[in-house]
């Protein structure tokens, strides 16, 4: 693939009980939408953390945007825009104050953040609770307000793990349509998290996690005929069904 | 990045401290009313008891609320950089902390602004239990309440570092407590806080060593020279040296190669 957005290459990780990645590697285009579907604990958290710079992994690469996470961690998380699975809300700050942190933090100034926060609020239709507290949001708004926040500082990237998780339905069906339309409409690449089916639609690249191994990867189609399964759900089971190596 | 991104940085860091700190009126209360309580209570009831002789910088007898005045403020910065230490073990059980390692900015820079920001608020307490405790006679002339600033800075990033450093090791919450009870007591009790060298000295050599090598003894007798309007330099190199090393190690801690975001228990 020329010009990655994000670029992976024989990542491991251990926390000490033993490998949680195994020799992991998969590219991410631009302006494309990125699946990584993994059922609990096969390791995505933990490859979102090693993006992010949580953690450094002692072997193989990240590049986004053609920095080295570790060597040019500055340039990288510029380009990153970030919704981790466990809300990450200041819940006594009201929304407005939440934005204008994370603005703060990427070095924006206070006019440009004030004019993208109205942007991006605006975008996901949560401009009228700008001042209310994050605490007295439920948990669908709080899940916009993050997206909204992570897409201040116009990343190149955008890395959402397991956005949907606690959401009712109708919430999720927002959201995953919201990121698909930022793919296809903004440009930004995407890489989705999750171990939900339904959220992954036909136009779709898929990268599949079992047990800390990429075991699949290619468009909706080259997964399935991998998997020797005519649908995304039976390739799952099937791609998944190995018992841990 | 550009200068300006760090001053927008730092500034936003700032900014939340500022808005928290604001927003949890009891912890400012605390702050306050812990001091008082000592000042007013047990000062008063041991100044027959414990008469200071005349110590440097002292030149003449003093009350021993003026004596314990420091060591005070010592402790209004000692909590500050402990609950700042839970703040940051809060804001790693919440996630929140992952919005400030997230940013292009370098990590150092990251937590040195936090440590700032955390010193900002103790002295803004400081001086709040400075004006209430004029009213009860402890003052100081306008050049010690000027040369006391610099001086609060650096023994409030000393304390703010080893609540850092503290928050890079504790695995969670609930185990915060415990600790807190092997830092905050051995550091006030062995130090010249409540009672000159000379006094533990008399009473046991072992112990007025420990409290000598302790760094908040030297906080203590930094800002107690400030209040008088004179400068302690081995004390001040000390407290220096403390903060240099509680906050390198505090970095290391956080380096992401440690996985100390790992450590959710």
């Amino acid at each position: 693939m020329d010009n990655p957005v994000l670029e992976v290459a024989g990542l491991n990780y251990d926390f000490g009980k033993g490998p949680v990645l195994k020799d992991v590697g998969f590219s991410v285009g631009p302006g494309s939408f990125a699946v990584l579907l993994g059922p609990n604990g096969a390791g995505k958290t933990t490859l979102i953390s090693l993006i992010t710079r949580l953690y450094d992994s002692p072997t193989g690469h990240i590049r986004v945007a053609g920095h080295d996470v570790k060597r040019q961690s500055g340039q990288a998380l510029a380009r990153i825009g970030v919704v981790f699975q466990q809300s990450t809300l200041d819940l006594d700050l009201t929304v407005r104050q939440n934005l204008y942190y994370h603005a703060a933090l990427h070095g924006l100034g206070q006019r440009e953040a004030g004019e993208r926060i109205e942007q991006e609020l605006g975008r996901f239709e949560m401009l009228e609770r700008a001042g209310e507290k994050v605490r007295n949001l439920n948990g669908g708004h709080r899940r916009r307000v993050e997206i909204a926040r992570a897409l201040l500082h116009r990343p190149d990237f955008l890395l959402l793990d397991e956005p949907t998780v606690g959401l009712d339905v109708p919430s999720r069906r927002a959201i995953v349509a919201h990121a698909h339309r930022l793919a296809r409409e903004g440009g930004i690449a995407v890489l989705w998290a999750t171990h939900l089916i339904d959220e992954v639609f036909d136009g779709d690249d898929v990268i599949v996690l079992h047990n800390g191994e990429i075991v699949a990867q290619g468009s909706v189609n080259e997964v399935n005929r991998a998997a020797g399964a005519t649908g995304i759900a039976d390739s799952f089971d099937r791609l998944t069904a190995r018992a841990p190596t | 990045m550009t200068a300006a991104h760090y001053r927008r940085c730092f500034i936003g860091i700032l900014k939340r401290e500022a808005l928290r700190f604001v927003q949890q009126r009891e912890r400012f209360v605390a702050a306050l009313v812990r001091p008082l309580v000592w000042l007013l209570i047990f000062a008063a009831g041991f100044r027959q008891v414990l008469g200071v002789s005349i110590v440097p910088p002292y030149e003449t007898y003093i009350l021993y609320e003026v004596y314990i005045a420091p060591g005070l403020i010592g402790m209004v910065q000692l909590f500050n950089g402990m609950q700042s230490s839970l703040s940051m073990v809060y804001d790693r059980e919440m996630g929140s902390m992952k919005t400030l390692l997230v940013s292009p900015l370098p990590r150092w820079f990251l937590l040195v602004s936090k440590l700032l920001a955390g010193t900002a608020v103790s002295i803004l307490q400081v001086y709040t239990f400075l004006f209430v405790a004029w009213f009860f006679d402890i003052d100081a002339a306008w050049t010690g309440y000027l040369l006391l600033l610099p001086v609060l800075v650096l023994t409030g990033m000393m304390m703010g570092a080893l609540g850092l450093l503290l928050s890079s090791a504790i695995r969670q919450l609930e185990n915060f407590a415990g600790v807190m009870n092997f830092v905050i007591f051995p550091m006030f009790f062995l130090s010249t806080a409540l009672y000159p060298l000379w006094r533990l000295q008399e009473t046991s050599p072992f112990l007025a060593r420990l409290a000598d090598w302790n760094p908040f003894t030297h906080a203590v007798e930094s800002i107690r020279f400030a209040m008088a309007g004179k400068i302690n330099p081995e004390s001040l190199g000390i407290t220096l040296s403390a903060l240099l090393v509680f906050g390198a190690l505090a970095i290391v801690g956080y380096n992401p190669a440690r996985g100390t975001m790992a450590r959710k228990g």
